[in-house]
């Protein structure tokens, strides 16, 4: 362990507004386009099913 | 080997194997990065110049290889498209422009917040930084001209040309601005005139890199997929998977 | 080529050339009909050297009329404003061609596309980069350029110029086909443009300082050699794609 407390860690040595922000948007980043990545799945299956929908309807 | 190819030409085939394939990759890509966050955060020792400063690194070096990787992958799934007509390549190019231009985003802004207790500021004429930038607008360029297409076959093309042609001219632009860097000002700090890493400090680097490849290999073949359903809606088979 | 086919293919203004001529016939006659068109066209040529000046006047306006500073930036400033007046000239490269038919002519002509295509950027270079070549030194003299870098001036821009306009047409033939390509042609084109920006002005810049020019028109030079090899095939490609999908 290279920090003493949490404080110390969150504190990064003085570098905390440095350090955070780089490491937050990279994963927020990551983590964005796997939900991005999901909801398009979601939104083009449910196109799928209103397209069978109407298909079978008017069939 | 050729019916390999051949059977991943088609979409069907091609979206049962990244269905097989990708929970693999995305379990790996948590593992990696969450074992190399918590490493490299907590566990790896201080650099004895920059302090806790350097520990940008584990997300600057990951992202910045990945926007060279992303360039590079797109280009080769470009060339097999142009080659062998292949649409399965063109829709993996398409689905790795966006992430690549987020990776070079993301490198140019680790960066820049790190430039600022190291160098003194937010921005410098650098020629790493320099060079990034350049290639963010030549991901920006790829992902606008296939905007202007539209999702067609011509615009399929026109952009694998584009990329081809930016993949051939990243190197030579690359050193063309690290001669024109020596050229304006003398090196201030250089990152790769420090002593070697101890083990300690490059293993959770590692870690972290190889997590980031796994996350873009897992985000491929799950958009893959999507761009399959999007352009073969009109086929049977997707079409089944609604039910 | 006998002169009788020359005066028909620039009264069609198609000059597809016939199977029957060679590849440096079809090459020479793609040549005399760009120049034809170009002389049809009149005055239009001039419109570069216009935008160079413009663009070159706004500097001192806008930052400051001290020859001493005007004299520093001067190397980079009329390199950058010949670039953009190179840009801004690509976006009609293949647009009028594209409109009348002339360029389903040259693909349906028997000798390979990207010679014809090597032709016709020859002519864009000639109309286009030579005259901003020669143009620039008058613009350096406004700038208080030191008159030690002016021969530089030229030779680079000759150089680089040429590299402009082959790297360029690969852009503009993957736009042809797009109804509003010009401000998307400048996007894809200007990060290809910085390495001969770069050599470009760094060669003025060290004749200016007296130091010795060469290595960097050297290196103008191999990217010349480098585009005059890659681009006419991308170009030819690009083109085949937007006209033909």
């Amino acid at each position: 362990m290279a920090f003493d407390s949490l404080s110390a860690f969150l504190d990064m040595g003085g570098y905390a507004k440095y350090v955070w922000p780089a490491w937050g948007l990279t994963l927020c980043a990551l983590i964005g386009f796997a939900v991005w990545a999901r909801m398009e799945r979601r939104q083009l299956i449910r196109q799928l099913e209103r397209r069978r929908r109407r298909e079978a309807r008017s069939a | 080997m050729w019916t390999f190819i051949h059977k991943l030409g088609s979409p069907k085939w091609c979206y049962s194997l990244c269905g097989r394939l990708q929970p693999g990759f995305w379990i790996a890509a948590l593992l990696l990065i969450a074992v190399g966050s918590v490493w490299s955060l907590a566990y790896s020792p201080p650099d004895y110049q920059m302090g806790n400063s350097y520990r940008i690194i584990y997300v600057h070096v990951p992202s910045a290889i990945l926007a060279q990787s992303v360039f590079v992958s797109m280009a080769i799934a470009s060339a097999v498209f142009l080659i062998w007509k292949i649409k399965i390549a063109d829709m993996a190019a398409t689905v790795m422009a966006p992430f690549g231009a987020a990776m070079t985003f993301l490198g140019l802004f680790s960066g820049s917040l790190w430039g600022v207790p190291t160098w003194g500021t937010w921005w410098t004429w650098d020629a790493r930084l320099t060079a990034m930038l350049i290639q963010l607008f030549l991901y920006i360029g790829v992902i606008a001209l296939r905007g202007a297409y539209g999702r067609n076959d011509q615009g399929a093309k026109a952009v694998a040309v584009l990329t081809l042609v930016g993949v051939v001219n990243i190197p030579i632009i690359k050193y063309s601005v690290v001669w024109w860097n020596t050229l304006h000002q003398p090196a201030t700090f250089t990152l790769t005139s420090r002593p070697a890493m101890p083990e300690s400090m490059w293993m959770p680097l590692l870690i972290m890199v190889l997590g980031f490849y796994c996350f873009f290999t897992a985000l491929t073949l799950y958009r893959l997929r999507n761009e399959i359903i999007r352009r073969e809606s009109r086929t049977r088979w997707v079409q089944a998977l609604a039910e | 080529m006998t002169r009788g086919a020359l005066n028909q293919s620039r009264t069609d203004a198609v000059g597809a050339p016939s199977a029957t001529v060679g590849l440096v016939g079809a090459c020479a006659a793609q040549v005399r009909r760009e120049l034809a068109v170009a002389r049809r066209r009149g005055g239009e040529w001039l419109n570069p050297l216009i935008f160079l000046a413009l663009v070159t006047m706004l500097f001192p306006l806008g930052i400051s009329p001290q020859p001493d500073l005007l004299a520093t930036i001067a190397p980079g400033l009329l390199w950058v404003a010949a670039l953009l007046a190179m840009l801004l000239s690509l976006d009609a490269l293949f647009r009028s061609d594209h409109a009348d038919g002339s360029l389903e002519q040259m693909m349906l002509a028997p000798q390979p596309l990207a010679a014809l295509c090597l032709a016709k950027v020859a002519v864009h270079w000639l109309l286009t980069g030579v005259p901003l070549a020669l143009f620039a030194p008058l613009l350096g003299v406004m700038l208080s350029l030191p008159t030690a870098g002016s021969l530089t001036l030229i030779a680079s821009l000759l150089l680089g110029s040429a590299t402009l306009s082959l790297i360029g047409a690969i852009g503009a033939a993957l736009t042809v086909g797009l109804p509003r390509g010009g401000v998307l042609l400048s996007l894809l084109i200007l990060p290809l443009y910085i390495p001969v920006l770069i050599f470009g002005a760094g060669a003025v810049q060290a004749a200016v300082q007296g130091g010795f020019a060469g290595p960097a028109l050297a290196l103008l030079g191999a990217m010349l050699a480098l585009a005059l090899v890659g681009a006419p095939f991308a170009i030819a490609g690009a083109l085949r794609i937007s006209i033909h999908g």
